[in-house]
């Protein structure tokens, strides 16, 4: 009874003070999209990234960089689905500074499939310079360096549906978190108020609008659409392997649960004569 | 480890070679025919998923080596290359990566298994005391490991962790510095860390075989608490009783494993450390990985930061005295009523202080923190040894076998009754 008691009470304390915490946490959060990828099965739409691309390469990598994808990553495995030759094109359009040659100098040339993407500015000053003195951050793995707060117990449930698209509905709420400050919030000089970034006050301007990217498979020309598909582009460029890490994990699931039946069943007789 | 062998040598060879060397005798002896406790139940089955851990963290961890540099401008990128360019690199991280949280919930089950049935009494105490040193480093090889990737994480843990010795009083800065081997944390510390994290692991396999020879030297606890009166009737040999059993349950834990490597690998892991290490930039919250928030959220609880330090270490140094601490001749939680409900408490304890220091320290967490961090202390040092004294224990069977017969009857008594 008294350790009942005890336990109540724990419970309690734990329950009240989540509730302070939660109360504390301003931020809006984000809302949980579905993604293709998600879940056990869950793999890339190739589409998709293939607009997130499109969206990237045209708004995007203006001002953010992506220095660990490579112009050979757009024709690998569980990507945005290329050809070898089309991704060629795509690197043969970028000029990369490559050198110094014989003569000591650095030269100009057309990129490779083995140049990694060309950052926007030369150096995080330059980038700062022209940004207002805000850094954009690297697209590399970015999707996984971004997260938001979740609280008890729905921490402890994500660990059971497979939750970790913490990242990527950030980012999405984010570019779609651009809306009126309420009102009595002054917006310092240069930031931008938005609903899901911490603090609310952000130095990158809303950077897409309705119609601005052309899409030619069909897809709404929308912020929204825009939003989801940049997004799952910058989980490819985070996680590139997910599709064969899922594959794999299936196969494993299903070597372990048939060697596991035979060894219980093995173990069972084994044991079978001897009162334990 | 020794006398239990009926190995005998088949063959010219085996003959010779054993003559020479006994090397198959005490493989033998060690692992065949040990006998172990008839009524051992499946928490018994952690020490042999420990080992498997083990192994498994030195061999992820020594290919790992082979891709990574440690250098503070590169760390970042070598490691995103090994996630990237390198043939399964991304799984094998993410195996070593899990790995490291999955000893540390193995060893946890494994000492709290060791804490509910009394595995540190006598003549286990030496036992119990390797044990806590593997903790140690354990923890220590987890916090160098945990740096490697040279995330924010990675350097503002390091130097929240590596500034407590300067709480020690005239020498900290000065160990401090040692220890940074600079005037902060950066690419001397970066490269110590990784020697010693490859060190490490060695050094706990060390301690791993004197911890197995002293447990074999004992022989093992069981659920009853009471000692093995006759091999014959108590105990069946390792081979292949608890082999297959060990092997059951390792295959079990390995489906758990494989549920954090294939589908949530960075769960357990802070956003934070996916962005490269930044000096001039320091995150809102400062928090070490999940198997250190106990003692982090012990450490913060108390106001002056060489206090903080001294409960920190003071609660893991508490568990080597233990044997000592604990005065109750009974081992087994099954046959001490009130020992039993203070176990349980301090398991909702450990977890509510995890909880905290995963928590901003302020307000009410800093309070609950204050008073779970003395109740851990008062557990040790004035309810364990003040219950040994006042408890009566409930009368323990006279044997095993006897403990398998009670439970026995009473599994047979149960249709028995419905019917």
């Amino acid at each position: 009874m008294m350790k009942r008691g005890i336990l109540l009470g724990a419970l309690a304390a734990v329950a009240f003070s989540t509730g302070a915490a939660q109360a504390a946490e301003s931020t809006d959060r984000p809302h949980r999209e579905s993604w293709s990828f998600a879940g056990p099965f869950g793999s890339y739409n190739q589409g998709q990234l293939q607009r997130g691309f499109k969206v990237f390469r045209e708004v995007c990598a203006s001002c953010h960089s992506a220095n660990y994808f490579y112009f050979r990553n757009l024709a690998a495995e569980g990507g945005p689905g290329f050809s070898e030759a089309q991704a060629k094109v795509v690197a043969s359009s970028y000029q990369i500074t490559d050198g110094p040659n014989d003569q000591g100098e650095m030269f100009q040339r057309p990129g490779r499939l083995s140049d990694h993407w060309p950052a926007p500015f030369p150096n995080e000053q330059a980038a700062r310079v022209a940004n207002g003195g805000a850094y954009p951050p690297d697209f590399s793995v970015l999707a996984k360096a971004r997260s938001y707060h979740v609280g008890f117990p729905g921490f402890i449930t994500d660990a059971f549906i497979q939750y970790q698209e913490h990242g990527v509905d950030y980012i999405h709420a984010l570019l779609m978190g651009y809306v009126e400050p309420p009102a009595g919030t002054t917006v310092q000089p240069g930031l931008h108020y938005n609903k899901y970034f911490p603090g609310h006050q952000i130095a990158m301007p809303k950077p897409l609008s309705d119609g601005q990217v052309e899409y030619t498979d069909g897809s709404p020309q929308t912020v929204d659409q825009y939003s989801r598909d940049v997004s799952a582009f910058m989980m490819w460029l985070a996680e590139p392997h997910l599709d064969a890490r899922k594959r794999m994990g299936f196969q494993v699931f299903i070597f372990l649960i048939v060697l596991g039946g035979l060894l219980y069943f093995t173990k069972k007789k084994i044991w079978k004569d001897v009162a334990h | 480890m020794e006398g239990h062998s009926t190995y005998q040598p088949q063959g010219k060879v085996a003959r010779w070679f054993e003559s020479r060397l006994p090397l198959v005798g005490l493989m033998h002896s060690s692992a065949v025919a040990y006998p172990t406790p008839k009524n051992l139940n499946y928490l018994w089955t952690f020490g042999a998923i420990l080992t498997f851990m083990l192994v498994c963290q030195i061999v992820s961890g020594v290919v790992l080596a082979m891709h990574y540099t440690a250098y503070a401008p590169v760390s970042f990128a070598r490691v995103e290359h090994i996630m990237r360019d390198v043939n399964y690199g991304w799984l094998i991280r993410y195996i070593h990566a899990n790995g490291a949280s999955m000893f540390f919930i193995a060893v946890y089950i494994h000492i709290f298994r060791g804490l509910y049935y009394g595995s540190y009494k006598a003549p286990r105490e030496v036992l119990w005391i390797l044990g806590v040193i593997i903790y140690l480093l354990m923890m220590a090889t987890a916090f160098m490991g945990y740096v490697l990737p040279w995330g924010q994480m990675s350097y503002w843990g390091a130097t929240v962790i590596t500034n407590l010795f300067s709480a020690i009083p005239y020498v900290g800065e000065t160990i401090v510095q040692w220890l940074w081997g600079g005037y902060s944390v950066g690419d001397p510390t970066l490269n110590r860390f990784f020697s010693l994290h490859y060190l490490l692991p060695f050094m706990i396999a060390g301690v791993v075989v004197l911890h197995i020879w002293a447990l074999h030297h004992v022989g093992q606890n069981n659920p009853a608490g009471v000692d093995v009166k006759s091999v014959a009737k108590d105990t069946v040999p390792f081979t292949p009783y608890a082999t297959v059993k060990d092997v059951f349950a390792m295959v079990v834990f390995l489906l758990f494993f494989a549920w954090f490597v294939f589908y949530i690998p960075n769960y357990l892991g802070h956003s934070d450390n996916y962005i490269p290490a930044n000096p001039l930039s320091t995150p809102a919250h400062i928090v070490p990985e999940w198997y250190f928030l106990p003692f982090y959220a012990i450490l913060r609880s108390v106001p002056d930061k060489l206090g903080g330090v001294l409960a920190m270490f003071g609660a893991i140094a508490v568990l080597a005295f233990l044997p000592w601490l604990d005065t109750s001749k009974v081992r087994s939680a099954r046959y001490r009523p009130l020992f039993r409900q203070f176990f349980w408490i301090f398991a909702v304890v450990a977890v509510g202080l995890g909880y905290l220091g995963s928590q901003p320290a302020e307000g009410g967490f800093v309070i609950a923190s204050r008073i779970l961090t003395v109740y851990y202390f008062v557990h040790f040092l004035v309810i364990l040894p003040v219950l040994g004294l006042i408890e009566r224990p409930a009368p323990l069977p006279a044997s095993i076998a006897d403990a398998v017969l009670a439970k026995g009857a009473k599994g047979a008594a149960l249709p028995a009754a419905k019917a």
